[in-house]
């Protein structure tokens, strides 16, 4: 295996009037060829952020500000505009939530995915539309050749994901990274999607980094997590041990507040308190003010720890003492 | 399709006919023309000989009926003062007025467009900003008194164009028209662009408005995650989103302003159809009046037609709206 893509102390903050907001704080994570990796975390924990770090795309005051990202061996931080949009579409990609709102609903299937292959040297309209009929039957649009006349409002959510999947898959990236892509769609076309995306990942090597807030989604998919809250990482595993054994008290509350962690009939269990505002963080560890396990170390920021197979930023880490049984 | 353009012309049909009726009623009700067309001291034998002539002693649902039966067969009677066909007389003012409205409203919306997708994409920049306070000025300065800052200035002052007409004009296909000449382009550019100031500013903050409202959605953000250059974005993607807003007004200008270039004609001493209609208005030449208004109307629906006919072009789904 092969490693694609490696982050180290990623710092993206953004400049605002009414101070620095730490959007993404020291996130170190590395990529292999054809693997999946799930950015676990809430909203606001800075997994999207993250998301657009990778390919250059933080819009301003956002910056940033601090780390390396380095793509197949080249480091992407500090590049010129030129050189990142060089790689983006070839190397690294995007697919977004909603598939409705990321395709031009002005230009035909065929045009958009061929305005993609323009974007990185001359090819001609056949030469451009025989790939782009060769991805959209790879995503499974059948009679995709007739496909590429239509517009996007002439497909369902779930073809719009396909297609957009397929724009992604153009170029044959090294890395895709998937924003909560199958969030918007319904419960079976979101299983259809994610079975078909493990196949595509394991015959073309793309690696893929599955951002969500769904646990159960994620897991289902991914090989290894990476549990973000407020712009940190606070616990990275493979998924098998992660889901077993979690380290960090908030994956903790994260797993225990997914519905089918629950008796029938027993209320859903849920982490107190909210998202802390990324402008006025607590000194310490970030989640101590919602954690039961916190005490007076807490007030200390906790660097990042092995423990076996997972790495934790937590003072107390382990089971916890006051757990329910599942 | 074909539906939709047999729907549309019947409701012209409709549209044509109530306003032929509200303007001849209207235009009854103001003033005598017998009083104007006459002179005062003639006798009560050619007053009246006058006001039968003119068809004005028959009450108005039959003067209506009169004009209706002609009006449909192409004949909307003769001006009272020229003594010359309505249409011939509307037909040799309105090329003078065609070019000055499509130069103007032409190149203000290409030059706004342009300008107002860029303060739209650098919204924060100072030459965005400049724009913009420029943009207030168009819309907020009355047009005559720029007219005439415009004559005194160019014309007066530094004596670079002329201050009115037509200048030399050149025929083709049989009408005359003044910008295939050098003259005639130099007698145009002043009221030109006296018109086109408004609606430049107000193509300026639809295009910016636009353009920010576009550039944040997700469609932007997928179009440069897979590599396109901003060029390609903003001439591929952006433009294409924007243009619905942008071909409304500009068919609705369009139309206002061929009706009614009142003020900068009249500044410009151009010889056009908004001259003409004010003109009339204080003589009281009820068939140009009329003939006027309703050809006015019937401008605005074929441009308002049209306008729907470019919608369906640029936006397929309501082309298959309208299919289904």
């Amino acid at each position: 295996m092969t490693e694609v893509l490696r982050v180290e102390g990623l710092k993206t903050h953004f400049h605002t009037r009414a101070g620095v907001v730490k959007a993404v704080d020291g996130v170190s994570f590395s990529l292999e060829e054809g693997e999946i990796l799930g950015l676990v975390g809430e909203s606001g924990s800075g997994k999207t952020v993250t998301g657009f770090s990778l390919l250059g795309l933080v819009d301003p005051p956002g910056r940033i500000v601090e780390g390396s990202i380095r793509l197949k061996g080249q480091e992407l931080v500090g590049a010129d505009d030129r050189t990142l949009r060089a790689r983006r579409g070839r190397d690294i990609s995007m697919i977004f939530q909603d598939p409705i709102a990321t395709l031009n609903p002005m230009l035909t299937i065929g045009q958009q995915m061929r305005l993609v292959q323009e974007a990185h040297g001359r090819i001609t309209h056949r030469a451009a539309d025989a790939r782009s009929a060769e991805l959209l039957s790879r995503v499974g649009i059948s009679s995709s050749s007739a496909r590429l006349r239509a517009y996007p409002h002439e497909f369902s959510g779930g073809m719009r994901q396909r297609v957009a999947i397929a724009i992604a898959l153009l170029h044959s990236p090294a890395v895709i990274v998937a924003d909560e892509p199958t969030t918007a769609l319904d419960v079976s076309i979101q299983a259809q999607i994610l079975a078909e995306m493990k196949t595509l990942v394991a015959e073309t090597g793309t690696a893929m980094i599955w951002i969500s807030h769904d646990l159960a989604v994620v897991s289902s998919l991914a090989s290894r997590l990476l549990v973000m809250y407020a712009g940190r990482v606070v616990e990275r595993g493979p998924t098998a041990a992660v889901l077993r054994q979690p380290k960090h008290p908030y994956t903790e509350g994260l797993i225990a507040s997914l519905p089918s962690s629950a008796s029938p009939g027993a209320p859903l269990r849920q982490i107190p308190g909210t998202t802390p505002s990324l402008l006025a963080l607590p000194p310490g560890c970030p989640f101590a003010p919602r954690c039961a396990r916190a005490d007076a170390a807490c007030a200390i920021r906790p660097d990042l720890s092995e423990i076996g197979t997972q790495t934790v930023a937590c003072h107390h880490p382990g089971p916890s003492h006051t757990r329910v049984p599942a | 399709m074909l539906g939709f353009v047999i729907q549309r012309f019947l409701q012209a049909v409709v549209v044509m006919a109530a306003m032929s009726v509200i303007v001849f009623v209207g235009v009854y009700a103001i003033g005598n023309p017998v009083d104007i067309v006459i002179p005062p001291d003639a006798t009560q034998d050619i007053r009246e000989d006058a006001i039968r002539r003119l068809g004005l002693d028959r009450p108005l649902w039959e003067q209506y009926w009169i004009f209706a039966t002609n009006a449909l067969q192409g004949d909307f009677g003769r001006s009272f003062v020229y003594n010359i066909p309505v249409l011939e007389l509307i037909g040799s003012r309105l090329p003078a007025t065609l070019e000055l409205v499509l130069i103007s409203v032409v190149s203000a919306t290409v030059l706004g467009v342009t300008l107002g997708i860029y303060a739209g994409y650098r919204p924060d920049s100072r030459i965005s900003k400049t724009i913009m306070a420029l943009s207030v000025l168009g819309f907020s300065v009355p047009s005559f008194w720029v007219g005439l800052i415009l004559i005194l200035t160019f014309a007066v002052s530094l004596g670079w164009l002329p201050a009115g007409g037509r200048g030399e004009t050149v025929e083709l296909l049989g009408i005359r028209w003044s910008f295939l000449t050098l003259d005639g382009l130099a007698h145009i550019a002043l009221p030109a662009v006296n018109l086109a100031l408004f609606k430049l500013a107000m193509m300026i903050r639809l295009a910016r408005a636009g353009t920010r409202e576009i550039m944040l959605t997700d469609t932007i953000k997928f179009a440069r995650a897979a590599g396109l250059s901003e060029a390609t974005i903003l001439r591929r993607h952006l433009l294409k989103m924007i243009s619905i807003p942008i071909v409304t007004v500009f068919g609705l200008e369009l139309g206002s302003t061929l009706a009614f270039a009142v003020v900068t004609e009249t500044i410009f001493s151009w010889p056009g159809v908004g001259k003409l209609i004010i003109d009339s208005i204080s003589v009281l030449d009820r068939p140009v009046m009329v003939a006027y208004l309703i050809l006015t109307a019937a401008l605005f629906v074929t441009i308002n037609f049209t306008v729907d006919l470019v919608f369906a072009l640029i936006d397929p789904r309501i082309r298959a709206r309208r299919t289904a």
